[in-house]
């Protein structure tokens, strides 16, 4: 069954196009990497689907669960279960990092006609989660990524995911940054998300990540178009080329 | 326009709530100032003659005074002969003596500000804050006067101090702001018609927060209040102000005076949220807010501190002060200033360094919305007296959208080599991008930008008091925005 369905998508940003003409389903319970060189429109497709407004549709149609995506405000996306882990997670100074995840949760409980979540019970599941990712307990009380490092930040991203546990996760270059120790606990975080139900878009630039979230299909985005598809061995085989050859099949 | 620029707007665009008109019968002096008027505010309060003579020395000065104009605020000049210098709910006869008194007209406008006026409901409602109301002209209501003179704490309305306490007047009024300090001061001096005394004897912690409400209600008057406190050593005593008037197309005139006196190891905290009505989209209407405030650390070991939450007003023009004459005295300012619509602020602090080891902080935080203008301006003197002598400024500001503008403008005037001085500023755009990262975790918008401003505000609201932080934060969010739950 496809989750996300995305056909002919064409993107603007500042009135040049940058994708142009985006095919792309996954299924349900699948992980599907998108790799590709800089600027070849990777974050594009990722802020697009979360529905930034920098970013002008002006072909195509995405569907997720079989409804339009394109037609939904940010957070109603969100609320259905779309996330995105950016790639440059930005500084919400003065709001601690658990008052900011504890108005996402309850801002999606309540899409769902649920309660408030009791505050143990989030306290807890916090707790847990950032165990799981390993993200230091300072962290929590901090405000939203204000002074976190590089690698703290990412780190962070994930953890707000195991936390929403939404059905789509998309991390946009979630591996960046990271060292090898921060790199396997991420994946790890992310694998443990992996049960089959939950869909991922994992954007990277590098193989590395994909040995250890070992994705069902690769996809190449290049100069705003996917040029190759395939499976997990392509991505060894980008790693060995390099793009160059893409780069000329796309232009 | 995209979406997040919408919610920012539809965010800004909130009504004033405060802005009802209550009808009461009013007692007041025509329009119009000179030598006369003056005697007759004074004869309607009973002043004795030094009171009178004091009013008059400072009207005398403040003819040959001009306007100053050095500000970053724009407004026409103003009539100060159209001006109704005294307008009282009643007539003198029936003035209320006690709460019971109070004309239900008047209770009932309070209630609607939420001010609790009776004590049952102080009870039940904001606790331990004892309440003087001024409406127009008077003070209507000083609540648990009789509690707090038990430990010899005077808090009444300045008319009263007048007769009551003349000799402790007589002695502190005018000794931090003189009545020839600045042209809105002078007048003030001039013409004040009531405000706030407090007193707080030696050794003694006030058991309760005091606070006054001010509003202006009658159209055509200026508000002349003139507010003293007098902290004897060791005392401490925290007082708030709330201030909202009615929505009228003119604009009314505001200049009060607060003076702050703080002993050896006495500490005041004066917290002001000011909400007169600021005008409408156009610029029409709206409070004039020129208000002169000062405070002398005159013993060793004093602290004082005050703490703003500005969001309305037409023109806030106002600069909250600390000298600082004791040794290892303290002075503080925490500010949060909004200006939207066509709202203009010229606002910051004065810190004057005279004893040793004096320290002063200061946290600004600006938000500028719609064609709001705001400018904050800063004066740190470290005089030659001052051995090591320690500032810390912080000077923030927030724009939403591309129409309204900020300016900061710290100025030094450091003369002892020992001082320290440390100085942050920060501008930033609520950015669109912070409002995506919070939508797209499921927050909606209007949510986003409240969570967003009060994060940017939190190091000045954890310096009010608890039952007016929360005031504060909502009065900042039905100011910002019209559709957060
Ligand atoms: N917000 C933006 N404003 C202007 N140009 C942008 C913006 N976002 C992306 N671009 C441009 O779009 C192209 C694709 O960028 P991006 O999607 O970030 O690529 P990738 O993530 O694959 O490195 C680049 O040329 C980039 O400069
Ligand atoms: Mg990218």
């Amino acid at each position: 069954m496809a989750l996300l369905e995305i056909r002919n998508l064409h993107v603007n940003v500042e009135g040049t196009e940058i994708l142009k003409g985006v095919d792309l389903t996954i299924d349900t319970g699948k992980v599907h990497a998108i790799m590709g060189p800089n600027g070849g429109g990777k974050s594009t497709l990722a802020k697009a689907l979360v529905g930034d407004e920098a970013y002008e549709i002006t072909e195509g149609e995405v569907l997720y669960d079989g409804k339009d995506l394109l037609e939904m405000d940010p957070e109603e996306r969100a609320r259905e279960g779309v996330f995105l882990g950016f790639q440059y997670p930005v500084e919400i100074p003065g709001v601690s990092n658990t008052y900011f995840l504890k108005a996402a949760v309850n801002a999606m409980r309540k899409h769902r006609g649920e309660g408030e979540i009791d505050a143990m019970e989030f306290l807890e599941l916090v707790r847990e989660r950032a165990k799981r990712v390993k993200l230091d307990e300072s962290l929590l009380q901090r405000p939203v990524n204000e002074g976190f490092s590089g690698g703290e930040k990412k780190r962070n991203e994930i953890f707000h995911m195991s936390v929403l546990e939404p059905k789509l996760g998309i991390l946009d270059e979630t591996d960046s940054g990271l060292d090898i120790d921060a790199l396997r606990i991420v994946s790890e975080g992310v694998n443990a998300m992996r049960d089959g139900e939950r869909s991922f878009m994992v954007i990277t630039h590098y193989q590395r990540l994909l040995e250890h979230i070992v994705p069902d299909v690769v996809h190449v985005l290049v100069n705003g178009r996917i040029v190759k598809t395939g499976g997990k061995e392509l991505a060894q085989e980008l790693e060995d080329k390099g793009y160059e050859g893409f780069d000329e099949a796309a232009a | 326009m995209s979406a997040s620029t919408e919610t920012i707007e539809r965010f800004t665009q909130k009504g004033y709530e405060a802005g009802f008109v209550t009808d009461v019968e009013e007692d007041r002096v025509p329009p119009g100032l000179n030598e006369d008027v003056i005697r007759q505010i004074s004869a309607k309060k009973n002043e004795p003659e030094w009171m009178l003579e004091w009013r008059l020395k400072a009207y005398r000065n403040w003819l040959t005074m001009r306007e100053p104009d050095w500000q970053y605020v724009h407004y026409d000049p103003i009539d100060f002969q159209a001006i109704s210098y005294y307008a009282a709910p009643k007539r003198d006869e029936d003035r209320p003596e006690s709460l019971d008194d109070i004309d239900p007209e008047i209770k009932a406008t309070y209630d609607k500000l939420g001010i609790p006026l009776h004590e049952q409901e102080q009870l039940a409602g904001v606790s331990n804050v004892a309440v003087d109301a001024v409406f127009d002209s008077v003070s209507v209501a000083t609540s648990y006067k009789e509690k707090l003179a038990e430990q010899g704490i005077i808090f009444c309305s300045m008319s009263e101090a007048v007769q009551n306490h003349p000799e402790l007047v007589h002695k502190y009024l005018g000794t931090v702001i003189p009545y020839n300090d600045n042209y809105f001061a002078g007048l003030n001096s001039a013409v004040f018609t009531d405000g706030s005394f407090v007193y707080i004897p030696k050794g003694v912690r006030c058991p309760m927060e005091l606070s006054t409400y001010f509003r202006i209600n009658a159209a055509n008057t200026g508000q002349f209040e003139r507010t003293l406190i007098i902290a004897e050593d060791s005392s401490y005593v925290s007082y708030l102000e709330g201030c909202t008037a009615p929505m009228r197309d003119e604009n009314q005139l505001h200049a009060a005076v607060v003076e702050l006196v703080a002993l050896d190891d006495a500490e005041i905290k004066y917290s002001t949220v000011q909400n007169w009505y600021p005008g409408d989209k156009e610029g029409k209407g709206g409070v004039y807010n020129f208000v002169t405030k000062r405070g002398l650390c005159a013993g060793d070991n004093s602290k004082i501190s005050w703490t703003q939450v500005e969001t309305g007003s037409a023109i806030t023009w106002k600069y909250p002060s600390v000298v600082m004459r004791g040794d290892n005295s303290v002075g503080e300012f925490y500010s949060v200033a909004v200006t939207r619509l066509r709202q203009q602020a010229d606002t910051g602090t004065k810190m004057t360094h005279i004893g040793k080891n004096t320290k002063s902080t200061i946290v600004s935080k600006g938000i500028s919305a719609q064609e709001g203008e705001q400018v904050y301006r800063g004066l740190v003197r470290i005089t030659p007296t001052a051995e090591n002598a320690r500032n810390y400024s912080q000077c923030d500001s927030m724009l939403m959208g591309s129409e309204c503008g900020a300016h900061t403008f710290p100025y030094l005037d450091v003369n002892n080599s020992t001082a320290q001085l440390e100085h942050e500023a920060t501008t930033s755009k609520i950015g669109e991008d912070q409002i995506l990262y919070c939508t797209s975790r499921g927050i909606s918008p209007e949510d986003a930008v409240s969570l967003i401003v009060n994060g940017f505000c939190k190091e000045v609201f954890r310096e009010l008091p608890m039952e007016f932080a929360v005031e504060a934060q909502k009065l900042l969010e039905v100011t910002l925005e019209d559709s957060v739950g």
